[in-house]
């Protein structure tokens, strides 16, 4: 899934401005799944910025709403009745979120209240770490399914570097290295030779340094 | 290793079978000329060729190319470093063309160290390739005259390809495969990193030795004296990759005040001994950064001069 942050509510705040009246627009997504943006956050958020206004001596209506998904226009339709009652949108989905709300409602004012981190899962409660930076060329089956585009500080296809300590990466004690993952899985079953190719420069074009990318399934545009 | 690959001196003292022996200089973090002179200086006929750092330990500093190419004109023969974490394929075949066409014949191929560790932590890392995908494409440019698209070069760049080996990351058993890997991407020869653990280091070139890479390589190994017990105990401690045995740090120590300097010395002197009869160790690569001035005492007494002139 995607994985998101939300941001300060210093920031948030910021953002809001003077508005009076918002609107703080969940999605029940991937942003739920890591407690970022979901129902339940929505509730808190609005909560807080209500709190904090009236502190300020400029209290804020805010309402709360939570869509099925923020990146899918069928979804997004479901405002049109209501967008236009507030001077801003503020959006707790991923980045794809505002943008189709922007997209759909071009005369509304959309904000980010999340920082769309990257695509991982959560490998302990509360703790969420990334695995894939869609490269759109995947590679992992020469890796036993680890990836080292999105997970060596290095993006390397041949590793590990001479940084590697421990099973941990030169960049910091609590990252592991992946390339000393692979090359123990590797070793211990055996397949140590698989590494020993020279491979090839990566083709980066299909991935973000090709261009906005667009995926298009002939079968389904008919 | 039949006809020469560059010409570079390095090459030409390699294989007419002399024990090479290699500085290294970093260039300054400004345009200092001067100063970066002053360093050639103490480097000059003490050592077969020199490394230039390519913003060692990701801080911004002259380019090495620049730096390489000044080393040129002083008369002294550099090693030109380039790291991955910087440039793209593109800029680095421009880099490398531009550096051939200055006169530099000797490359070092090289990951880089993570932006992180350096000043500006807060830059895009490049890595569009990686350093065995850099020694492939350097050896491409020279041995069949074409860039990494295929397209030909208009008079190929002929360098001396160096790569790096760290004996002592991890995991420790991969460490000469991984060092095998470069060697086959197309490595000439390899310098390895700072070596402290003597007998962990005998252990990685016998199993050098096992594989023949001492054949299909020269591997020089790396020294840099320890100048006091505090630098001793920072390597151990906070150097990712290295390895300080604690019989070297209580060495130093039991040298007594204002002698650890001396001891580490003569510890980087017993070590280059060491290495010119080991099995598989082609030279020397004397890493002495912003020490450059000791240089020439070090190649004295370790025995290194006066160094060799091959045509
Ligand atoms: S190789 Fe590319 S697509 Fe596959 S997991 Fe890694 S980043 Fe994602
Ligand atoms: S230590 Fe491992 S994960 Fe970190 S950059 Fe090196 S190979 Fe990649």
């Amino acid at each position: 899934m995607i994985v998101a942050d939300r941001k300060p509510i210093n920031e948030i705040l910021w953002m809001v401005g003077d508005c009076k009246k918002i609107l703080v627009l969940g999605c029940k997504g991937c942003v739920t799944v890591c407690n970022a943006g979901g129902m339940k956050e929505v509730g808190i958020l609005a909560s807080i910025l209500k709190i904090a206004r009236k502190k300020e001596g400029n209290p804020i209506e805010v309402e709360e709403k939570t869509l099925e998904r923020q990146c899918d226009p069928e979804y997004v339709e479901q405002l049109r009745d209501t967008y236009k009652n507030y001077d801003a949108v503020v959006s707790m989905a991923c980045g794809v979120g505002p943008q189709f709300l922007s997209a759909a409602y071009p005369d509304q004012k959309f904000f980010p209240a999340v920082n769309t981190t990257f695509f991982g899962g959560a490998v302990a409660h509360g703790i969420w770490s990334e695995r894939c930076a869609g490269c759109g060329t995947c590679i992992i089956h020469y890796f036993d399914g680890m990836c080292p585009i999105a997970r060596c500080s290095k993006s390397i296809q041949h590793g590990p570097c001479g940084g590697s300590s421990k099973g941990k990466c030169e960049i910091a004690p609590d990252v592991d290295c992946i390339w000393d993952m692979i090359v123990r899985k590797k070793t211990e079953q055996g397949r140590l030779d698989d590494l020993l190719m020279v491979r090839a420069a990566k083709d980066w074009r299909t991935s973000a340094h090709g261009g906005p990318r667009k995926s298009i399934r002939e079968e389904l545009t008919k | 290793m039949s006809e020469l690959k560059s010409g570079s001196n390095l090459e030409k003292v390699l294989k007419a079978g002399h024990f090479a022996f290699t500085g290294e200089c970093g260039p300054p973090k400004g345009a200092n000329v001067e100063h970066l002179k002053e360093k050639f200086s103490f480097l000059k006929g003490n050592v077969d060729a020199v490394n230039v750092t390519d913003n060692q330990t990701a801080v911004v500093r002259m380019s090495s190319w620049a730096a390489s190419a000044m080393m040129v004109q002083s008369g002294l023969e550099p090693n030109y470093q380039m790291v991955c974490r910087d440039r793209n394929r593109l800029a680095m075949m421009s880099d490398i063309l531009g550096a051939y066409s200055l006169g530099i014949r000797n490359m070092l191929c090289l990951s880089g160290d993570h932006q992180k560790f350096g000043n500006h932590p807060q830059s895009k890392n490049v890595y569009d390739i990686d350093s065995i995908q850099l020694i492939a494409m350097v050896k491409k440019m020279r041995d069949e005259g074409k860039f990494l698209n295929d397209e030909a070069i208009d008079v190929a760049p002929k360098m001396f390809i160096g790569a790096a080996a760290n004996p002592f990351a991890d995991p420790a058993e991969y460490r000469v495969i991984r060092m095998a890997n470069k060697i086959e991407a197309g490595a000439d020869f390899i310098q390895t990193q700072c070596i402290y653990n003597m007998e962990k280091f005998r252990e990685f070139m016998k199993r050098a030795v096992d594989m023949g890479l001492h054949e299909k390589a020269y591997i020089l190994a790396g020294v840099t004296p320890m100048k006091s017990v505090g630098m001793a105990k920072y390597m151990a401690s906070s150097v990712p990759g290295m390895e300080v045995p604690e019989s070297l740090i209580k060495r130093l120590q039991g040298a007594g005040k204002g002698k650890a300097t001396e001891e580490g010395v003569k510890f980087a002197i017993e070590q280059i001994q060491e290495f010119k009869e080991m099995k598989g160790v082609a030279g020397v690569h004397l890493m002495a950064i912003e020490w450059e001035h000791k240089v020439p005492e070090l190649a004295e007494r370790a025995g290194m001069l006066p160094r060799p002139k091959v045509d």
